[in-house]
C-alpha cells in the first residue's frame, strides 16, 4: 500500500507545486516515462543508483523545460501543451528504451532504519523501504512547510493566485514558474524511476500504465493542499490493493471488472463526502491556474 | 533596447493561417533530421506521413472516418472549455454512448423494428449525456471538481463495457471471446461511397461545425459562455446562471461524445468489443485547443491530427519506422503547432507597455 | 587529378551496372513482402515481443528473398482494418494479424485482395485466402502445473490472470488438473488484473496472492513483474511467453515460451514457392510452437524427470491435458473417466475445473 502510493505521491507532489505557481502541466505521464527509461538505462550502464536517480530527475526536468519554454516563453496553451508533451514523452521513452527490453536491473536498495525497522508489524510495513519511498512521504510535510511557512513558498503561491500583483510587487513571476515547472519535472522523473528501479525493476514501453493521470487527479482531489495528497494517494493505492485481495479471497461475488472500478469510485465518493461536510471551503484552485502571464519589463 | 513581446489587440489574420503552415514545415524539417538519424530515408518517411494517406479516395475516406469522432467531441468540449467547465472525461462518455447504443441495437436484433437506427443513435447520445450528468450534478450541486469526476468516470466506463462484453452481452456463438453479436444490418450505418468506410456521421460532423460556427458568430449563447469564462463575476452581474451553464455545456459535450461512440459501433465496428476508442476522448482535448476552440479551427485541427495518426501507420508500413519514432514526430507536430500559435496572438517589438495577455480563464471555480 | 577522375568514372559505371542488376533481380527471383500487425508495442516483452522475434527469424532464414514490415500498437477495430488493408494494398504477399480482435477486420479485407494471403492468430474463421493459426499454450501449463504440484508446500497456487478469454481459462484449467494429479488437495487462486500489461498492478496482484499464502505463482500476463515479486518474497514462479529467468534466477522454475518463428518461416516459404493453402492449425509442444524453457537447477532431478515425462507424453499423444474424470467448480462431473475433451470443447471453455478459485 505504501509502495503503490509512492509513485503517485512523488508525481502529484511535483504537480501540486507546479499548479500552485499557476501553471497546469498535464504532461506528467510523459515526464514519468522519460524518467523511468533514463533511470533504468543509467542504472544499467553505470551500476550506480545515485546516478540513475539523477538521470531520471534530469530527464524529467528536461521534458519539463520544453513545456516551460512553450507555456512560459511562448505563452502557448498549457492544457494542450501538456497533452502534447505526453505524446512526445511516450514516443521518446519507447525509442530510447527499445534495445533495453527484457533486461533486469538491480533493485533500489532498501534502507532499514535502525530501531524502527525492527518494530513488530509496523516495522516491515513502514520502515523497510528504499530512499524514494521515504523521500516521497517526507516531501509531503516538506512541501506543506515550504508553501505555508517560507517566504519563497508565499511568493510561489502569490504567482499562482495573482500573477499581476506578484509582478507589481517585484516578484520574478516567470522565473518562479520556471523553477516550479522544473521541480515538477524532477518529481515526475523520480516517480518514473521508482517504477523502473524499485516497484518493478525493468523497462517496458508505457510501463507507467496511466499513473501520471491519476497523479493529476489526486492534485485536484487534494484541493491543492499537500496533506490531503497523502490521503488521496493512500486511498487510491490502498483500495486498488484491497480489491486484489478481495478477489483472491473470493469475498465478493462480483465480476473482477466491477471490483477494478473501486479505486476510481472510492476517490470520487470520498471527494463528494468531503464536499457535503458543512462549513467546508470551496475547492480552491489557484486563481491564475493555466493562465499565461506576460510580464512587462 | 531589448525586444519585448506585445499582445496583439486582434489576432493576426495573416499568422492565423501562416502559423500552422510554419509549424508543419518546422516539423517536417525536425522530422527529416530524426528519420535520417534513425537511418531511414526522410523523403520516403515524410511522404508516408503527409502524402500517401491523401492519395486515394479510400485514403480520404479514412481521414474523414478518423476525424469524425474528433470533430464531434472537440466541438462539444469547446463549449465547456470556453465557459471554464472542464469536462475531460469525453472518453468515458463516448464509451457510454457505445454501451447504450449498442445495448439497444442488441435488444432490437431480429425484431425488424422500424426506425431502429435512429433509436440506436438516440440511445447513444442519451448514454453520453447520462455519464456527463454525473459530474455536472456534482459540480452544480456540491461544487465537486468536474475534472476529477469526469476523468475517474472514464476508467469506470471502460471497465463497465468490459464487464458487459465479458459477461451478459457476450456472443454465445463466439467461442467465448469477449465481443457481442454482430448487429443487424438494419442498424448498421452504410458507407457514403462504395469502396470507402466514410459514413453519414461525417456529414453530421460538418453540419455541427457549421451550426456551431453560426452560433459562435451571432449567437447569444456563445456570448454568455464567453462572458462567463472571462469573468465569472461580470457574468453573474449579467444574470447568467452558473449552474445552467455547467449543466448545458456538460450535457452538450457528453451527448456529442456519446454520439461519436455510437457512430463507431454502428459504423466501422458493427458490434461491441472490449474497447471502442483509441483515445479519441483525450485526443479531442488537444484538437479543441489546436483549433483555438473555434468550430472551423477544430475541423482543420481534427483533420491534421487524424492525418498524423494515419500517417504514423503509413510511416511504419512504407518507411519501416518504429511506432515510437512516429510518436515522437506526432508530439513534435503538436508542440510546433502550439508554439507557432504565438505569432497569432503576440508580436515581437521594441516596446515596454505592461500588458497582460487576455485569454480564456480555465479552472475558474 | 586524372586518375582520380577516371577511377570515379569507373566507379560510377560499376555502380550503374550494379544498380541495373539490382533492379532486374526481383524479376529473376521472386521476393516476398510480409507484413505483421501487432496489438501492442514490440517492447512489451510479452505477446507482441514474441511475434516480433518470430518476424526477425523470418528475416534471418529467408534473407534477401523476404522483406518484412510491421505496425505496432494497432487498436482492434477500425484502425486494424485500415492497417491490414494498407499492407495488402502496398504489395505485401502475406499479412499476419496477431491478435484475436483483428478477426473481423481480416475477414472484411481479405475478399478485396484475393491474391494476398492472410494469417490470423488465435481466431476461428477461415476463408480461401485466410488461414488461422494458434498455439496450444495449455499444454505448457500441464507441464508447469505438474512442477507446481511437486514444489508447493502450502498447496495454494497464486495465478495472476489478465482477462477471462478462452485461452486464459483453458490455461488455468489445464494447470489445475495437472497440479491436482500430483497434489489432489491443492487449490489455484486467480486474481484478475484486467490488463495484459501493467507491471505495477501485476506486481500488486502477485503480492496479494503471496500474502494470502500462495507459495507458487503462475501468470497469464505479459510482464516479468510477478516473477520478480516471487524472487523477492522467496516463493516460486513460472515465466510467460519468454524465458524470464534473468529477472528471478532463484524463483523462476521454468517458462512457457511462445515460439512463432518456425511457423512464420514455413508460411512465407510456402507463399514464395506457390504452395500456400488456407488451413486452421493448432500447434503445441510437438510442433515446437509452444516450448518449455530451461529448468531451474534448484529443481530436484525427480521433479525435472516427472516434468519431462509429462512433456514427452504430451508430444507423443500419450497424455492429454484434459483427460477425464474432470469435475467443475461445483463438483459436478463434466467428463467421465477414460474420455478426453475435444478441441472444440476446449476452445469454447467457459467454466473452471474443481480446485480453481476465480
Amino acid at each position: 500500500m505504501v509502495t503503490a502510493a509512492t509513485p503517485l505521491l512523488l508525481a502529484a507532489t511535483g504537480e501540486l507545486v507546479v499548479e500552485r505557481a499557476g501553471v497546469l502541466n498535464l504532461g506528467v505521464e510523459g515526464m514519468m516515462l522519460v524518467g523511468a527509461v533514463a533511470g533504468f538505462t543509467t542504472a544499467l550502464a553505470t551500476g550506480s543508483h545515485t546516478l540513475a536517480l539523477f538521470a531520471a530527475a534530469l530527464a524529467g526536468a528536461g521534458l519539463a523545460a520544453l513545456f516551460a519554454f512553450l507555456a512560459l516563453q511562448l505563452l502557448a496553451n498549457q492544457v494542450a501543451s501538456g497533452l502534447a508533451l505526453t505524446v512526445l514523452g511516450t514516443g521518446l521513452s519507447a525509442l530510447a528504451g527499445a534495445s533495453r527490453v527484457g533486461i533486469p536491473v538491480e533493485r533500489l536498495p532498501r534502507l532499514a532504519l535502525p530501531g524502527l525497522s525492527d518494530l513488530p508489524v509496523v516495522g516491515p510495513l513502514l520502515f523497510a523501504h528504499d530512499v524514494l519511498v521515504y523521500g516521497a512521504f517526507a516531501m509531503v510535510p516538506a512541501t506543506a512547510w515550504f508553501l505555508g511557512r517560507t517566504r519563497a513558498g508565499m511568493v510561489l503561491r502569490a504567482c499562482g493566485e495573482n500573477a499581476e500583483a506578484a509582478h507589481a510587487l517585484g516578484h520574478p513571476v516567470r522565473r518562479v514558474r520556471w523553477l516550479a515547472v522544473l521541480f515538477g519535472g524532477v518529481m515526475a522523473g523520480l516517480a518514473g524511476a521508482y517504477l523502473s528501479l524499485a516497484y518493478t525493476p525493468m523497462w517496458a514501453e508505457e510501463m507507467t500504465a496511466g499513473r501520471g493521470w491519476i497523479a493529476l487527479a489526486l492534485v485536484v482531489f487534494a484541493a491543492w493542499r499537500p496533506g490531503r495528497l497523502l490521503l488521496g494517494a493512500l486511498l487510491f493505492g490502498g483500495v486498488g490493493i484491497l480489491q486484489l485481495h478481495a478477489q483472491g479471497l473470493g469475498l465478493v461475488a462480483l465480476p473482477s471488472q466491477i471490483l477494478s472500478m473501486l479505486p476510481y469510485l472510492a476517490t470520487v465518493m470520498v471527494l463528494v463526502a468531503i464536499a457535503t461536510v458543512p462549513g467546508r471551503r470551496r475547492f480552491a484552485a489557484p486563481a491564475c491556474l493555466g493562465e499565461p502571464f506576460l510580464p512587462s519589463r | 533596447m531589448a525586444l519585448g513581446i506585445e499582445p496583439r489587440t486582434e489576432a493576426s489574420a495573416f499568422w492565423r493561417f501562416a502559423s500552422p503552415v510554419l509549424a508543419v514545415l518546422a516539423t517536417m524539417l525536425a522530422g527529416a533530421l530524426l528519420f535520417a538519424f534513425l537511418g531511414r530515408d526522410p523523403v520516403v518517411a515524410l511522404r508516408a506521413f503527409f502524402v500517401s494517406p491523401l492519395s486515394s479516395v479510400y485514403g480520404l475516406g479514412e481521414l474523414g472516418l478518423k476525424a469524425t469522432p474528433l470533430v464531434l467531441i472537440a466541438v462539444g468540449l469547446a463549449f465547456g472549455f470556453r465557459a471554464g467547465v472542464w469536462n475531460i472525461g469525453a472518453e468515458g462518455q463516448l464509451t457510454l454512448g457505445a454501451i447504450c447504443g449498442g445495448g439497444v441495437a442488441l435488444a432490437l436484433s431480429g425484431t425488424h423494428a422500424p426506425l431502429a437506427l435512429p433509436l440506436v443513435i438516440s440511445a447513444g447520445i442519451l448514454g453520453g449525456m447520462l455519464w456527463a450528468a454525473i459530474p455536472a450534478f456534482l459540480r452544480a450541486r456540491l461544487e465537486v471538481n468536474e475534472i476529477l469526476v469526469s476523468l475517474m468516470l472514464s476508467y469506470v466506463a471502460l471497465l463497465l463495457l468490459q464487464a458487459l462484453v465479458y459477461g451478459p452481452w457476450k456472443d454465445p456463438e463466439g467461442f467465448n471471446f469477449p465481443q457481442s453479436r454482430m448487429f443487424d444490418p438494419a442498424v448498421i450505418l452504410e458507407p457514403l461511397w462504395p469502396g470507402t468506410r466514410l459514413h453519414g456521421g461525417a456529414v453530421f460532423a460538418l453540419l455541427l461545425v457549421a451550426a456551431a460556427w453560426i452560433l459562435d458568430a451571432v449567437g447569444m449563447a456563445a456570448f454568455r459562455l464567453r462572458t462567463l469564462g472571462l469573468a465569472p463575476r461580470a457574468a453573474a452581474y449579467a444574470g447568467f446562471d452558473r449552474r445552467r451553464i455547467v449543466w448545458g455545456t456538460m450535457l452538450a459535450s457528453g451527448g456529442l461524445a456519446g454520439l461519436a461512440g455510437v457512430l463507431e459501433v454502428v459504423g466501422p465496428i458493427g458490434q461491441l468489443v472490449p474497447q471502442i476508442s483509441p483515445g479519441y476522448g483525450f485526443t479531442a482535448i488537444i484538437v479543441a485547443f489546436l483549433g483555438r476552440l473555434h468550430p472551423l479551427g477544430i475541423l482543420l485541427a481534427a483533420l491534421l491530427v487524424a492525418l498524423s495518426y494515419i500517417g504514423s501507420e503509413n510511416a511504419q508500413i512504407e518507411a519501416g519506422l518504429p511506432q515510437a519514432a512516429a510518436g515522437v514526430f506526432q508530439g513534435m507536430l503538436l508542440l510546433f503547432l502550439l508554439a507557432a500559435d504565438f505569432f497569432v496572438r503576440y508580436r515581437v517589438r521594441r516596446i515596454d507597455t505592461p500588458r497582460r495577455a487576455r485569454e480564456i480563464r480555465p479552472w475558474t471555480p | 587529378m586524372t586518375p582520380i577522375t577516371r577511377r570515379m568514372l569507373l566507379a560510377g559505371a560499376t555502380a550503374g551496372l550494379t544498380l541495373a542488376a539490382v533492379r532486374r533481380r526481383p524479376r529473376a527471383q521472386a521476393r516476398l513482402k510480409a507484413g505483421w500487425v501487432y496489438v501492442g508495442p514490440v517492447g512489451d516483452h510479452g505477446w507482441t515481443f514474441r511475434h516480433d522475434v518470430g518476424r526477425r527469424e523470418v528475416e534471418a532464414a529467408l534473407g534477401d528473398r523476404i522483406e518484412t514490415t510491421y505496425v505496432e500498437n494497432v487498436q482492434e477495430g477500425p484502425d486494424a482494418e485500415r492497417v491490414i488493408r494498407q499492407l495488402a494494398a502496398g504489395g505485401h504477399g502475406i499479412v499476419f494479424a496477431t491478435s484475436f480482435g483483428f478477426m473481423n477486420a481480416v475477414l472484411r479485407v481479405a475478399p478485396q485482395f484475393p491474391q494476398v494471403k492472410f494469417e490470423h492468430a488465435t481466431g476461428y474463421k477461415t476463408a480461401t485466402n485466410v488461414a488461422v493459426y494458434n498455439a496450444r499454450f495449455h499444454e505448457g501449463r500441464t507441464v508447469i502445473g505438474t512442477i507446481a504440484g511437486h514444489v508447493t508446500r502450502s498447496g495454494l497456487i497464486g495465478y495472476v490472470g489478465s482477462f477471462p478469454i478462452p485461452e486464459v481459462v483453458m490455461g488455468i484449467n489445464a494447470f489445475t488438473l495437472a497440479l491436482r494429479r500430483v497434489r489432489p488437495d491443492a487449490r489455484v487462486r486467480v486474481v484478475w488484473v484486467n490488463s495484459w500489461y501493467d507491471p505495477g498492478k501485476e506486481a500488486d496482484a502477485a503480492k496479494a496472492l503471496i500474502d494470502q499464502g500462495a507459495d507458487v505463482l503462475a501468470q497469464h500476463t505479459d510482464s516479468p513483474a510477478a516473477v520478480q515479486v516471487a524472487q523477492e518474497r522467496g516463493v516460486f514462479a513460472f515465466g510467460q511467453a519468454s524465458d524470464m529467468s534473468r529477472f528471478a534466477p532463484r524463483a523462476h522454475l521454468t517458462a512457457i515460451i511462445d515460439n512463432w518463428g518456425p511457423y512464420y518461416v514455413e508460411r512465407c516459404r510456402a507463399v514464395l514457392e506457390g504452395r500456400w493453402q488456407t488451413h486452421s492449425i493448432w500447434w503445441g509442444l510437438r510442433e515446437g510452437m509452444v516450448q518449455i524453457g530451461p529448468y531451474n537447477p534448484i529443481l530436484p532431478q525427480a521433479v525435472v524427470d516427472e516434468a519431462e515425462r509429462v512433456r514427452q507424453g504430451l508430444i507423443e499423444g500419450r497424455i492429454h491435458p484434459f483427460a477425464g474424470p474432470i469435475r467443475d467448480q461445483k463438483g459436478e462431473l463434466r467428463l467421465p473417466e477414460g474420455r478426453t475433451l475435444s478441441d472444440e470443447d476446449i476452445l469454447k471453455m467457459d467454466w473452471y475445473v474443481e480446485g480453481v478459485q476465480a
